[in-house]
């Protein structure tokens, strides 16, 4: 697989990232050098082999259904640029 | 049954799909331990895990998966020992991850089925693709200020079961019987609230029309209805709409339509120059969830009458129509009132068809009438058994015993207290209505004569003027007997 300027701006598009050409040609190098790295994998034979899920053989812990009081407005509040009566408030999002 | 609609040029056929989204009922968040609460004051429930703060893990709600199991079972299905947390990736304002925790190839509960019953005795099976578990978003206000939108993210991480039907449903009647019949079972599981307004059981609706017999035409996502008014009315609309399209020509663009409630109109969602891409991967930041056949046969074994069973068993028990059998079951809430009324006195098990009755029309229109539900009824159960034995003994009549509801209503007072301080029992003992009817008849002699003479119709005249006169307590069918024997005497 080869990164392209398409792949690459749809990749920034999906980020929200705003690249300028130096910096997506920047990437385009950097990604694709990672996915050269990674192809080498593909060298490996994985025939009659499970996929792992996960390194620890460890299971899923789980939390009893017990809830917290948080009260957590002015603390969750406290770094958000603009704010009103205990709500974020954002630019106005159109649907 | 003809489930087709008529176009300019030829008949057509809906095509519809639901996907609806249950919130789980537990006290807290499927992957934080924030309360779930409803109605708390902006943002006062949330974690940093909520909040999406960096370095922040999930951990997972016991409670939730069991309940996921649970309505998996509920449904029919067949429950995944094995399934994968994904992540779906998509920017907005009131989802401060980058991303939702939902289920995308493993879901825990795979395919299954629910039945749903026509009036006229027949029924459909609709299939059921999968139930996954996932997080729900924060909430929105837009319409608060010209250039804001205002969130809060209390809702944020709360469990959602997203449970998928096949398209088999063919009619908005079919889709409004559909939510209320997966939302019947999620209560009487007791894994789902079922409150529709507070938006804790919604839906999206997928429709397409066709030419019956047709492959399936190409459909439009309707977002987020919260009634079942709502669905069937999108449902119109939006097939209405298609049809004028495809009639005139065009072809149909596959769209996610929003619903406007007050004008009953659908319209695209504006933006859509992006293709949604949500780049499902694994989340790394959980394991996979295994679910044990011990773990799955336990949480079995701890589920309730489901309504179709409980309406088996009433139409067996109690010979009970079935409509009147599925009018009980629907709810659990009735179900439940009709059980604790029938079983408050051993007699009443016979009088069964009289207790249905007695609930859903004089008690419910009581009740619709306070704007109150049977959880908060005035009138409890073993109040309204007392009541109905006492109609059925005959020792009060049906008529005097639709005022004395209405002021056990009003008074919290028993039908026994109220019968006793009004004196209210029916009057049975021959002499004294054969004595209240002479009376009627040396009144009216005109009548008498008419009557004689072939006016049946004033029958009902002595009657109401015998009734008059003992204040509507003498039994109905002994005073209209011996009403008629007098006149005829006299003939």
């Amino acid at each position: 697989m080869k990164i392209d300027k398409n792949t690459i701006n749809k990749i920034a598009r999906l980020s929200r990232i705003k690249l300028d050409d130096k910096e997506s040609d920047d990437y385009i190098n950097d990604l694709n050098s990672i996915l050269d790295w990674v192809e080498q994998l593909n060298e490996v034979n994985t025939e009659n082999v499970e996929p792992l899920s996960n390194i620890s053989s460890s299971i899923l812990p789980k939390r009893e259904d017990v809830s917290k009081d948080t009260n957590s407005s002015e603390e969750i509040l406290e770094n958000a640029p603009d704010k009103l009566e205990g709500f974020f408030a954002v630019p106005k999002v159109v649907e | 049954m003809n489930n087709l609609i008529k176009g300019e040029k030829h008949d057509w056929e809906m095509v519809i799909g639901l996907e609806i989204h249950a919130q789980i009922k537990s006290n807290s968040k499927l992957f934080s331990s924030s309360s779930t609460k409803f109605g708390s004051s902006p943002n006062s429930q949330v974690s940093l895990v909520d909040a999406a703060m960096p370095g922040m893990l999930p951990v997972i709600n016991k409670y939730c998966v069991e309940q996921a199991v649970k309505t998996g079972v509920g449904l029919n299905a067949k429950i995944n020992n094995y399934s994968v947390f994904d992540r779906k990736n998509y920017f907005y304002a009131d989802l401060p991850q980058g991303y939702q925790i939902s289920q995308y190839k493993y879901p825990i509960v795979g395919e299954g089925k629910v039945t749903i019953d026509f009036k006229d005795g027949t029924s459909k099976d609709i299939r059921i693709v999968r139930l996954h578990l996932e997080q729900d978003a924060g909430k929105s206000l837009h319409d608060q200020n010209p250039s804001k939108t205002y969130v809060d993210l209390n809702r944020s991480g709360v469990a959602l079961m997203e449970i998928v039907s096949e398209p088999d449903i063919r009619t908005p009647d079919e889709a409004g019987m559909y939510i209320s019949k997966i939302r019947s079972i999620l209560m009487y599981l007791d894994t789902c609230d079922g409150n529709m307004q507070e938006g804790s059981l919604r839906a999206d609706v997928n429709i397409s029309v066709r030419k019956p017999g047709d492959e399936y035409g190409t459909r439009c996502e309707i977002k987020n209805l919260n009634s079942i008014k709502f669905i069937k009315q999108a449902i119109n609309y939006e097939a209405k709409r298609q049809i004028e399209i495809l009639e005139s020509g065009s072809s149909i663009e596959q769209n996610t339509m929003l619903f406007n409630t007050s004008t009953g109109k659908t319209r695209p969602m504006r933006n859509k120059e992006e293709a949604h891409d949500y780049r499902y991967f694994p989340d790394p930041d959980l394991l996979p969830l295994q679910i044990s056949e011990e773990e799955i046969g336990k949480i079995k074994s701890s589920i309730p009458e489901l309504p179709d069973e409980l309406k088996n068993k009433f139409i067996e028990t109690y010979k009970l129509s079935n409509y009147d059998a599925s009018a009980l079951t629907a709810e659990k809430q009735t179900s439940d009132y009709f059980n604790e009324t029938i079983n408050s006195d051993s007699e009443l098990k016979i009088h069964a068809k009289i207790v249905v009755n007695w609930i859903t029309s004089e008690l419910f229109s009581l009740l619709n009438k306070n704007n109150l539900d049977l959880n908060n009824s005035p009138v409890s159960p073993e109040n309204l058994g007392q009541l109905i034995k006492l109609i059925s003994t005959n020792e009060i009549s049906g008529k005097i015993a639709k005022d004395v509801i209405e002021e056990m209503f009003s008074s919290g007072k028993t039908a026994r207290q109220i019968v006793d301080e009004k004196g209210l029992q029916q009057v049975t003992d021959q002499g004294e209505i054969a004595k209240v009817i002479d009376e009627v008849i040396a009144e009216n002699p005109k009548m008498v004569e008419q009557y004689l003479a072939g006016k049946d119709k004033l029958l009902g005249f002595f009657v109401g003027q015998a009734m008059k006169l003992t204040k509507g307590k003498a039994n109905p069918k002994m005073l209209n007997d011996i009403l008629k024997q007098k006149l005829n005497k006299k003939n």
